[in-house]
């Protein structure tokens, strides 16, 4: 027995100290911004934090919470993420549905698959696309975060082959008792695909949270921009005429601790439902499968 | 008869992403012609710009600069490719040795955990933890007596900030397959090579890693589509001037020229190439990996 040897040990002791540390490494710059967000300004700036709040202070937040932009940036984020969210994964189930079937049932079926999966495979590139918004007139428009990301054909294709693997005498039930194949999926897919749903649901969602370019693109008032495009014009485009904060106040106010609580309340819903998210995603990950 | 009259409700239930995809992704495609137009936005528009023929491709083989951001997109993306498998390839041997439930998922639980921010979040994290003013690394590297790197503003070191960057955020979240495919090992195996007195080393020199190679092929085929991707969210968020000539990708090169020079041509004459190229890849990738591995999207 291999467990048993007095090597083996030893080297399962640095092992595991060595992925701990690894782990480690992976929240670190996390933990170091939130200690940030949490000191007093003089520390922050004369970069006293480390991974512990220097003179903690909640100033930071409290001026980010006051601050109009920053709360008209995160409703267009939290609207987007709802609408774009129910909006995708209804699309994904219409579409999903007619394709999960063999071709001998739907005629159509390799068509259809061919036309989504082109779209995987090929793009017009940015500019074509650009030029598309700018003649449906979607430019400054709030639905310019919404329709164009609106059908995602990854997450479809992980929904089509869900579906397949729903039992067949469930749907031959159904027809037989006369319901449609509207009917058929509402009432005996989607039930059994709930896991399924909340899996993609949180996939969608973490995409419209984070999506940021869309808006930097095609939205030119800043009072429209999602929270990840405030954000980035924030803290990497270092723009602040958007942090209303007066030249008096500035000086009082470390921007650094102000940041540091800004990309904190950022990523606070991705971290708020990612341990929901890790425990189904592990199934839904793969796409495509392997045939035996 | 009754299969032909409900298959209206099938054309039905895929009419509206349909109808999208048309709008989003096919009137876009038709869009690329602009790429053999001299293409004025303004005056001129798709049907009134003048045919210039491959005059735009000719500009990009010849403009020292877009040859260089070709060549730094094909290297930074080769470079992330390579380490984007070896990582969690190693990973996961490392992680199988945990046979403690409770440390193996808190260690997965951390690992897969940067995959899920944002590169506007990172970025902005990365660029105050790299600063040469005082960031973290630079005050740890003082602390065992190195000079301040300049990782953003040094075209070298901003190469690997994004490459080890790309890597740290995304090597937990490769892991995964890696972990599936370990779970997927026959027991017996093992137990056959414990009754000939193989050691640990042996077991997975011989059992373990020869197991994980098929699916280390398929993810690293399936990658190969994005040998012209070398990820314009991080590199945008990340970089500046002073490394546009070893840091510039095609992305943010077509961003640049498009939308702040307004050559709206050229840029999609260059977009044009990098698309082409990922599609010819991708198609080749899938039919080894159909080959080799009889994967299937679908």
């Amino acid at each position: 027995m291999y467990h048993k040897t007095v090597p083996y040990r030893i080297f399962n002791l640095f092992n595991t100290a060595f992925l701990l540390l690894l782990g480690l490494l992976c929240v670190l710059p996390l933990i170091h911004v939130l200690a940030v967000s949490f000191s007093a300004k003089s520390a922050a700036d004369a970069n006293l934090v480390n991974l512990w709040p220097v003179d903690f202070t909640t100033v930071a937040y409290e001026k980010t919470i006051n601050n109009p932009v920053f709360l008209s940036s995160l409703w267009v984020a939290v609207k987007r993420t709802v609408i774009g969210t129910v909006l995708t994964l209804g699309l994904a189930c219409l579409a999903a549905y007619p394709m999960s079937k063999e071709s001998t049932v739907f005629k159509g079926r390799n068509v259809y698959a061919w036309v989504f999966v082109f779209t995987m495979i090929f793009s017009g590139g940015l500019v074509p696309f650009y030029v598309v918004i700018q003649k449906l007139g979607l430019m400054n428009n709030f639905w310019v975060l919404i329709l164009p990301a609106a059908v995602n054909v990854w997450l479809t294709i992980l929904l089509l082959n869900f579906f397949r693997g729903v039992p067949k005498e469930l749907e031959e039930a159904a027809l037989i008792d006369g319901a449609g194949h509207f009917r058929t999926l509402i009432s005996i897919y989607l039930p059994v695909s709930l896991p399924a749903l909340a899996t993609l649901g949180l996939f969608s969602m973490v995409f419209h949270w984070n999506s940021w370019f869309d808006g930097l693109l095609y939205l030119h008032n800043k009072a429209d921009y999602p929270l990840a495009t405030f954000l980035q014009t924030v803290i990497v485009q270092k723009d602040m005429s958007s942090m209303s904060i007066n030249p008096k106040e500035m000086e009082l106010l470390s921007q650094k601790t102000v940041n540091a609580a800004q990309i904190f309340l950022g990523a606070l819903p991705v971290l708020v439902i990612y341990p929901f998210l890790q425990k189904f995603f592990v199934k839904g990950l793969v796409l495509g499968s392997v045939k035996e | 008869m009754r299969g032909f009259k409900r298959s209206w409700q099938f054309h039905l239930m895929i009419l509206p992403s349909l109808l999208f995809l048309i709008v989003f992704a096919y009137l876009p495609m038709a869009g690329i012609v602009m790429a053999f137009q001299d293409f004025k936005l303004l005056g001129g528009g798709i049907f009134g710009s003048p045919w210039i023929g491959l005059e735009n491709f000719r500009t990009m083989f010849e403009r020292e600069d877009s040859l260089q951001v070709i060549w730094n997109t094909f290297f930074i993306a080769a470079l992330k490719i390579i380490f984007n498998l070896l990582a969690p390839f190693t990973f996961a041997i490392l992680l199988n040795e945990v046979r403690k439930a409770f440390l193996s998922r808190t260690i997965q639980t951390l690992v897969y955990l940067p995959h899920f921010l944002s590169w506007v979040i990172l970025g902005g994290i990365l660029l105050n933890i790299l600063s040469t003013d005082g960031g973290l690394v630079n005050r740890a590297l003082g602390a065992i007596g190195i000079d301040p790197i300049f990782f953003l503003g040094e075209g070298n070191w901003f190469r690997f900030t994004v490459i080890a960057s790309e890597v740290w955020k995304e090597f937990g979240y490769g892991t995964i397959v890696f972990l599936a495919a370990l779970a997927n090992i026959n027991p017996s195996l093992y137990e056959a090579a414990e009754v000939d007195g193989a050691s640990r080393w042996k077991q997975t020199l011989h059992i373990t890693i020869p197991s994980l190679i098929p699916m280390a092929v398929v993810v690293g085929t399936l990658s190969l589509g994005n040998i012209l991707n070398a990820g314009f969210d991080q590199i945008f968020n990340l970089y500046n001037p002073l490394v546009y000539e070893k840091g510039d990708i095609i992305d943010t090169f077509v961003y640049r020229t498009a939308i702040m020079e307004g050559k709206f041509g050229f840029a999609t004459a260059v977009g044009l190439f990098k698309s082409i190229v990922s599609m010819a890849l991708i198609v080749i990738s899938y039919r080894i990996a159909y080959k080799v591995a009889n994967y299937r999207v679908f």
